[in-house]
């Protein structure tokens, strides 16, 4: 959706959902369906959603993929890739391609939670910053500057070892709660556009209150920001969730495709040439956080003719 | 020149708030910092000296003291670089230890950064310039996919390919072990070859971001009027692209650069906990696995500071390559 195109968004809205008649289907179902057939038509983005939509079908039914329980250590521990075990065996004699089944509801869970916790944050912020000028304006983009140049990982590190709750949970909140800045920057200066903007004027004119011209004028305006936000964002938490798992920080015994990562370092597998624990967990974390990219190019093609494919 | 005290202003107001966000983050904890500290070191079973408890303290409060007057001994505390003593590190303070690991980090960080900013805009530029060709989506799509890598992933393949199976370069450590560390060729190039495989890492995981960013902005700019204008004049298209376009797209490409460096400072910390390197990011993970918080914090400030200080630079020089900038 282009951004000019989405000004008219407020009043067709409405429009449309009269015409359906019935209250059958509610507006913003309809309006997402519309996006993922806008994405679909793009080809990076069709190649991303797919990966995605792989993921989440692995993540939905992993009791029924999984052949084997992934905590239980009933195999010959260090075992190499064979017919029973896929991926090999853990140190602790656990079947990895199990684990590789369940971890991926951690790893879609994290990303997914912290790219929506960080673009709500991302939201709030840019739209206060965006709607209130001077001294409001001025602290907020402050702070967001701020949360911009402090060394991401390192403070996740930071945070993470004081917490030390050790869960999949606070992982997905220490990385929600600073990776939004990015996102509040770009709402903040799309806001502060569309606030001059003349059917806001005229909203405002016509006596609407500040909370609906929010909510209703401004925020459809900003869909296709937030959706990119949410991806860049998921992106980021699925490479940082893995990183701190792989560094100790997380829980090593949940299992996910960061504690595989983790174990594999701990028990030198690739100085026993089980160099497939890492390939494998490293391989779906950049698969996942590539069809997050992919699917953000669909969106910024979108809303930038000038990158459009031809 | 409004520019400049601008940016000074503000450097400086961030400097403060990096600082004292420092001081909150510990307090802000649930609990008593101090208390949970020596809590977990006794039942980690480490003896907790005196020493060990005055270092928490400096760093995480004194215990009855007002929360105002922590805050103004700690901002005196940190101008004077005092940090305390750290305690996995037998008889080191905490300013020896990170001394002795910032030259590593620095020398690794500072010349990836270098690399792959020229090797990622010059590949920005011929991909935005030749878009829609096979260079082009070969170099997007290349560093699209080398963009999602978890960091420590490339660098732990490397290692497995180059370092154990071919013996090409050395598994772990920043030197021999049996060196020790001075100025002298031999030293140097042992230190180089050491560094080779957790420098490629590092410059192809942060490669991605200049690339695209560089291809973005070329891809922009000869959108404009002067690229049209110069087209008619019958100028070569190499001529247009490498003397008009790539050096206006050049300078959107330098304002990315504190994110850059964030995301190599980010890889550096697990690149050399991976390779073994003796710099600030191993020595980081090594405080937060022996819960040293003084020595953990005064990394986290310094890391902060010397990024908020680069930052700080690029702008000024910002300001002096593009003169609209200032006004």
């Amino acid at each position: 959706m282009s951004i000019d195109n989405a000004e008219h968004a407020p009043a067709s809205l409405p429009g449309t959902r009269r015409q359906s008649g019935a209250p059958a289907i509610p507006g913003s179902l309809i309006f997402f369906g519309r996006s993922v057939a806008t994405l679909w038509g793009n080809k990076k983005a069709r190649f991303g959603m797919a990966i995605l939509a792989f993921f989440l079908v692995v993540a939905i039914f992993a009791p029924l993929l999984s052949p084997h329980s992934p905590t239980a250590s009933n195999f010959p521990p260090y075992r190499n890739p064979d017919a029973r075990n896929w991926f090999g065996t853990t140190g602790n004699g656990q079947d990895v391609f199990s684990q590789m089944v369940y971890g991926t509801r951690v790893s879609m869970l994290v990303g997914f939670g912290s790219g929506l916790l960080a673009t709500v944050i991302a939201l709030a912020i840019g739209l206060v910053a965006g709607f209130r000028p001077g001294i409001v304006d001025d602290v907020l983009s402050f702070t967001t500057n701020l949360a911009l140049v402090l060394p991401g990982l390192p403070l996740m590190i930071v945070l993470a070892a004081y917490l030390r709750s050790n869960s999949v949970w606070m992982i997905l909140l220490v990385i929600g709660f600073t990776g939004w800045a990015t996102g509040a920057r770009v709402m903040r200066s799309q806001a502060t556009t569309l606030r001059t903007r003349d059917f806001v004027l005229a909203a405002t004119l016509s006596g609407e209150k500040l909370f609906r011209i929010v909510f209703r004028e401004i925020l459809p305006n900003m869909v296709s920001l937030a959706a990119a936000s949410f991806f860049g964002a998921a992106t980021a938490a699925v490479i940082a969730a893995a990183s701190l798992e792989f560094l100790g920080l997380g829980n090593p015994n949940t299992v996910s495709w960061g504690s595989i990562l983790y174990w594999a370092e701990n028990d030198n597998a690739l100085l026993t040439g089980q160099w497939i624990l890492v390939f494998i967990p490293g391989l779906a974390i950049a698969l996942l956080a590539l069809s997050f990219i992919l699917i953000n190019f669909g969106i910024d093609a979108l809303s930038n003719p000038r990158l459009r494919e031809r | 020149m409004r520019y400049f005290t601008r940016k000074v202003t503000l450097f400086l107001g961030t400097l403060w708030a990096a600082v004292t966000l420092n001081f909150a983050i510990p307090r802000l904890m649930p609990g008593s910092p101090v208390q949970l500290t020596l809590a977990r070191l006794a039942a980690s079973g480490q003896v907790v000296t005196d020493a060990t408890r005055r270092a928490i303290e400096i760093q995480l409060g004194l215990p009855h003291t007002s929360i105002l007057s922590q805050y103004f001994q700690y901002l005196i505390n940190t101008a004077e670089l005092h940090f305390g003593m750290t305690y996995s590190l037998q008889d080191e303070s905490v300013k020896q230890a990170i001394a002795a690991a910032a030259p590593w980090t620095l020398v690794l960080v500072g010349t990836t950064t270098v690399i792959a900013f020229i090797v990622g805009t010059l590949l920005g530029v011929v991909a935005g310039w030749r878009r829609q060709s096979r260079m082009d989506s070969m170099v997007t799509v290349s560093s699209t996919f080398f963009s999602a890598f978890p960091p420590f992933w490339f660098g732990l393949l490397l290692l497995y390919f180059l370092g154990f199976q071919y013996h090409l370069f050395p598994l772990t450590g920043g030197y021999s072990p049996g060196a020790t560390p001075h100025l002298s060729l031999s030293f140097i190039a042992d230190a180089s070859y050491h560094s080779v495989l957790p420098a490629t890492t590092l410059v192809i995981t942060s490669l991605a971001g200049w690339v695209l960013g560089m291809r973005n902005n070329m891809i922009n700019t000869l959108g404009e009027d002067y690229v049209v204008f110069a087209e008619a004049n019958g100028l070569k298209s190499r001529t247009i692209a490498l003397l008009y376009v790539a050096r206006n797209a050049l300078l959107p490409n330098v304002t990315s650069f504190g994110l850059v460096l964030g995301a190599v400072i980010g890889g550096s910390v697990l690149v050399e906990s991976i390779f073994g390197y003796p710099g600030v990011g191993s020595l980081l993970l090594q405080a937060v696995n022996n819960r040293d918080y003084p020595l953990m914090q005064a990394i986290f400030l310094m890391i902060t500071v010397s990024m908020l200080v680069t930052i700080f630079l690029v702008d000024l020089l910002y300001g002096v390559l593009d003169p609209r900038v200032r006004q």
